[in-house]
């Protein structure tokens, strides 16, 4: 019997673990193998949409399903927390103190936010990167009555690069339509020296920032926050006043992969082979998603990309062969949707080798991604597209 | 005069890299790493031999080479605050 592990309920891992059953129905079937996916809440979250609680009218309880209802039958689902990756044994560490064998690991275990990394945060600033938060940026949104707004990126790499500037942008439409767009400013500021961290993407965006009167400020790598004079601070030693402070919080990778020596401390991303997924060179340790120390966008996409990769990889170990066919190795294809406001939005498709030439902003790739994300339950975890 | 260059505390292998980019790597291995660490970033994207430089004046970190290797350059950095 060969156990193959999955760590993380999101897209990557249940993606893989769908992918894999369906490929190994037979061998499930006869008893050779066996696969265990464990996530800590049991529920399958559908991340991007936090950004439609804040700016769209989504509700928190269109954006989770149950993970076993997403899962094919096959599958063992383990709901509890691990808290270590014992390579010596083969096993991951519950914290309810099970032991969970493995012959094949496959870590989707996603990134994490720490708002409480930056003093004031909590107090001081807006965030749409929970379905809580972005309810709380809605309501502040609410309330606002005109005066500065500053949306800003607390330090890299963090989920979904386009949503900062998709947020500024909606931010500005609704305040044009409230009717407070002359009585604000907004601000944007860039931890790079563009407004995006691929050019061809800032080339498309920096001049919508230009049209909407939203001030780019470039190479802002937010530091501090100081609630008294209601500023805050850069990385770079400059300063910015405002009156509604939208920040992306800082983002780490999982705490137990650095204990368990799998991740180096801080930053907690796994060392992930860019084209075959292994981890840190080990034959049968695979990571895909928000996970990876990859430098590329943390994206749901970005794991609906690299499931594949996993898959075949975790198949031809099974089967003591090489990766073949064509998701042998991962190039780094990513695909992501970005609204500009205003009922408009573009497509962002690249590689490893390709940058991404997004359309002319048009109201078809706004839709594109209402009916992705109307329809994500039904389609990408089940591994329909 | 021959310049002897510090070594390297840290390597950041971005080749290949759109995004984030090569600037967020060094950001990240600035952010992480101690004042006097020396971190060289390895780029194939065109713009960083600019970026980079550009960042690492307003930043106030010392940039020490430049360097055009086989499809990619080399950039080296000490982190000086």
């Amino acid at each position: 019997m060969k156990r193959i592990l999955i760590l993380g309920g999101g897209v990557g891992g249940t993606l893989t673990a769908n992918l894999l059953a369906r490929k190994l129905k037979g061998r499930i079937d006869r008893g050779e193998v066996e696969i265990t996916l464990v996530d800590a809440a049991g529920a399958h979250v559908y991340q991007p949409g936090f950004m439609y609680i804040a700016m769209g009218g989504e509700r928190e309880s269109r954006l989770s399903r149950p993970e076993r209802s997403l899962l094919d039958a096959r599958i063992h689902l383990v709901v509890g927390t691990a808290t270590r990756v014992d390579e010596g044994a083969g096993a991951v560490i519950l914290a309810d103190g099970t032991a969970l064998p493995y012959d094949e690991l496959i870590l989707s275990t996603g990134s994490r936010i720490l708002p409480e990394k930056i003093d004031h945060f909590e107090a001081e600033a807006q965030h749409f990167y929970t379905a809580a938060g972005a309810l709380r940026l809605r309501h502040a949104l609410d309330a606002f009555t005109g005066g500065r707004v500053v949306v800003g990126i607390a330090s890299m790499p963090y989920k979904c690069p386009p949503a900062p500037l998709e947020v500024a942008f909606l931010i500005e439409a609704e305040l044009r339509e409230r009717g407070l767009r002359e009585a604000s400013e907004i601000h944007f500021c860039s931890p790079i020296g563009r407004a995006f961290t691929i050019e061809s993407v800032s080339d498309m965006a920096t001049p919508i920032l230009e049209e909407k009167g939203i001030e780019l400020h470039t190479f802002f790598n937010v530091e501090a926050i100081d609630p008294e004079r209601k500023v805050i601070l850069s990385l770079e030693g400059e300063e910015l006043p405002y009156d509604l402070l939208v920040l992306v919080p800082p983002h780490k990778g999982q705490q137990f992969l650095i204990d368990s020596g799998l991740a180096p401390a801080p930053g907690g991303w796994l060392p992930t082979d860019r084209h075959t997924l292994r981890v840190g060179g080990r034959p049968n340790v695979f990571a895909l998603g928000d996970a990876t120390d990859l430098p590329l966008s943390k994206a749901g996409s970005t794991a609906h990309f690299e499931a594949p990769i996993v898959v075949e990889g975790v198949l031809a170990h099974l089967d003591g062969r090489e990766p073949a066919g064509k998701h042998a190795a991962y190039a780094g294809n990513v695909m992501c949707f970005f609204e500009v406001g205003d009922g408009k939005g573009t497509l962002l498709r690249f590689d490893y080798d390709h940058p991404p030439k997004p359309p002319k902003p048009n109201a078809f790739w706004h839709l594109g991604k209402i009916v992705f994300n109307k329809t994500y339950f039904h389609t990408v975890p089940r591994g329909r597209v | 005069m021959i310049e002897i260059k510090p070594l390297a505390t840290r390597t950041v292998d971005a080749r290949g890299s759109f995004c984030p980019g090569p600037l967020m790597e060094l950001i990240r291995a600035i952010r992480e790493g101690q004042v006097g660490d020396v971190i060289t970033v390895l780029s194939s994207d065109k713009g960083s031999k600019i970026d980079i430089p550009k960042w690492v004046e307003k930043a106030g970190h010392r940039l020490i080479a430049v360097e055009s290797r086989d499809g990619f350059d080399e950039i080296v950095i000490e982190k000086v605050r």
